[in-house]
């Protein structure tokens, strides 16, 4: 052996070596299945979490839920011409301690479901609104006419004898508020980013980009409270509208919120323009601001259009700020009435609900239609990129 | 100011020959360039006629691209970049802080060494620059579109799908289309920077073609590495080397009798 060969331990001699496989790298080849492992972990979580959410919300689909106040009592004694099904929901127990039963527990518990009847206090006995299922869908997105109103009203009423579970308005806070802190932030999100990427001098923006990031480090907690304590009052001020906070209010501190998230993204997507298409357009005799705004934008389109759809992802999770700023859960389009968020309801009344009850499977109910809200337009959003990015490429 | 930084074609036209001889288009005098501390070009003087091609060599590094994108301000776009002497073209100095440089720029036109056209159709990759310019009617857009584009060749390779994306020509054709561009706004001057360098030898030589057609209407100055290609195609050659201008006469001359041993070296590939 040549002193060389002698120092190069792990050299086989001759074509040996090239049959060793992984067991050449062993280092290598844990470290790339264990980081697989964990990629395919984020993907289990994601599938768990799902899992758990419909469980818990399975019943409000499947009709199980049942707030009526006055029902008509099964007697006792026609226990046996019942399927095990029907007693379980009738008696809303669980399978598991269905079986734990003995025939003598089942018939104590239907005389209590008599006794408890017996117990409805009699003003209820009249009233139509005791007698219905609040929990069916109808009655969850529309109008109904309860009881000393006079029109039917959107009425989410969660606690009280009655329960009115009306979704809508719901829905509609949401929606208003998320809109119009998407309205604000995308704009101002999006033309910092081009500023800060085209037209501003280097020294300026490395000044500029991490401060405009550094927002995105202000826990929510913070603007909700810089919202409630000083923007609805400078706002009300400057608008002298009634409520002092309102959905307006909510959404422009949910706008400086996402601006860093929407701003970091869009300002990415569009210094990753190839700067030729910046000196093609000089070149051509366009001004730094024609090339920002005709060349570079169209190009980066996808990006930026990639930043909103998070940005809005973004907004409509946030619970913190429309908690602090507005929760009185109005049924109303107008941007200066009170709002009250999906995730505010569920995150205000999580706690109190029965686990189990109608209440808890309703906000569960409420949290699977966020997840699938946010899911769809991350979906959408990922076609439109696509499409963008094959019409910028030339692919058809 | 901006409107007389050059002279129009039409009055340079018919002064042709006089002009040649009295004020050269382009007179480059005593220009250094400094990127920071170091410097790029050393005190270069360089007088460039009209409706002649002049090429640019030397190895790289020795500032032939630098110089060509001073001659549009380019290097405007770089930091810390100073520029000493004076650089004169239709007699007006073009550092002069009252020059607007966007019609400079739309006067001394640039193709660049990798072809960029922009990520929209053929047709608005020509279009943008028009608009730019004023050109707003469809009938006007769509003559002048028509006619840079058979100008430089392309035309009838892509008429039939103008509003498809440019991206999804050849790498000839991209270049091509971005010859059409420069030249649709009708510049005095064309810059290229090495434009056939990321070519094969068939879009190649279809690009000298269409420089030798274009030398009738435009000033055309190329800086490329290809020695074959500056013999073939330009008038006058221009050889630098680092930072320096070596010699300066008709490629003829240049490349069969060089005046300096460095040149000689360089053109018969002895180095560089």
């Amino acid at each position: 052996m040549t002193p060389s060969e002698q120092n190069d331990s792990r050299r086989t001699s001759g074509w040996m070596g090239i049959q060793r496989g992984h067991q050449a790298r062993p280092g290598e080849w844990l470290a790339e299945k264990f980081i697989f492992l964990v990629s395919l972990s984020a993907i289990l979580m994601v599938l768990l979490i799902f899992l758990f959410v419909a469980r818990e919300a399975l019943p409000v689909f499947l009709g199980q839920t049942d707030t009526a106040l006055v029902k008509k009592p099964i007697p006792p004694d026609d226990l046996d011409k019942l399927s095990p099904a029907k007693l379980e929901a009738y008696l809303e127990i669980t399978p598991e301690q269905f079986a734990k039963m003995t025939k003598a527990n089942l018939h104590d518990l239907m005389e209590m479901k008599v006794e408890e009847q017996d117990d409805v206090p009699e003003k209820f006995r009249n009233d139509p609104d005791a007698h219905i299922n609040t929990t069916e869908w109808k009655y969850l997105v529309q109008p109904h006419q309860w009881k000393g109103y006079d029109k039917p009203e959107y009425i989410w009423q969660p606690v009280g004898e009655i329960k009115k579970f009306n979704i809508i308005p719901l829905v509609v806070g949401t929606l208003k508020v998320t809109l119009i802190g998407l309205l604000f932030a995308v704009p101002l999100a999006v033309g910092a980013a081009i500023y800060v990427s085209q037209l501003a001098r280097p020294r300026f923006r490395e000044f500029l980009k991490p401060a405009i990031e550094l927002l995105s480090g202000i826990p929510s907690v913070v603007v909700g409270f810089f919202a409630l304590l000083v923007m609805a009052t400078v706002l009300q001020s400057l608008f002298h509208y009634q409520t002092r906070l309102n959905a307006f209010v909510a959404g422009l501190a949910l706008g400086f919120a996402v601006i860093p998230v929407i701003f970091s993204i869009a300002e990415d997507a569009l210094t990753s323009v190839p700067r030729t298409y910046t000196q093609a357009a000089l070149a051509l005799g366009a001004s730094r601001w024609q090339t920002a705004w005709q060349i570079v934008l169209p190009a980066a389109l996808p990006g930026v259009f990639a930043a909103a759809v998070l940005g809005f992802g973004r907004a409509i999770g946030e619970t913190m700020i429309v908690l602090m700023v507005c929760s009185a859960s109005v049924m109303s389009w107008s941007v200066f009435d009170s709002a009250r968020s999906i995730t505010t309801t569920i995150a205000a009344e999580m706690a109190e609900a029965v686990s189990g009850g109608p209440h808890y499977r309703i906000l569960f109910m409420l949290g699977a239609l966020l997840f699938a809200a946010t899911f769809i337009s991350n979906m959408i959003g990922d076609l439109v990129i696509h499409r963008f990015k094959n019409k910028l490429e030339g692919k058809k | 100011m901006a409107e007389t930084l050059i002279p129009k074609p039409a009055t340079s036209a018919a002064s042709g020959a006089a002009a040649k001889t009295a004020t050269p288009l382009i007179d480059i005098d005593k220009v250094s360039l400094y990127y920071g501390a170091s410097k790029a070009l050393k005190s270069i003087s360089l007088k460039l006629e009209e409706k002649v091609v002049t090429a640019f060599i030397g190895p790289s590094g020795c500032g032939k691209s630098t110089l060509l994108r001073c001659l549009n301000r380019m290097n405007d776009l770089i930091d810390n970049v100073r520029i000493e002497g004076s650089m004169r073209i239709g007699g007006h100095n073009i550092y002069d802080p009252n020059v607007d440089v966007i019609e400079l720029r739309k006067r001394v036109g640039m193709v660049f060494q990798k072809s960029n056209p922009f990520p929209k159709s053929i047709y608005e990759n020509v279009a943008y620059g028009l608009r730019l310019h004023g050109v707003k009617s469809k009938a006007d857009l769509d003559a002048r579109i028509e006619e840079s584009l058979t100008a430089s060749a392309l035309w009838d390779e892509v008429k039939d799908r103008l509003h498809s994306s440019a991206l999804g020509l050849s790498g000839g054709q991209q270049q091509r289309l971005c010859i059409a561009r420069a030249i649709a706004i009708k510049p005095e001057i064309l810059l290229m920077d090495e434009p056939a360098s990321a070519l094969d030898p068939i879009a190649t030589s279809r690009v000298e073609d269409l420089i030798l057609d274009l030398k009738k209407e435009f000033t055309i100055v190329i800086v490329t590495h290809n020695m074959q290609q500056a013999a073939r195609i330009s008038d006058q050659t221009a050889f630098f080397y680092i930072g320096e201008l070596v010699e300066y006469g008709a490629t003829q001359k240049i490349f069969t009798n060089p005046a300096q041993k460095r040149t000689e070296d360089y053109v018969s590939g002895r180095f560089g």
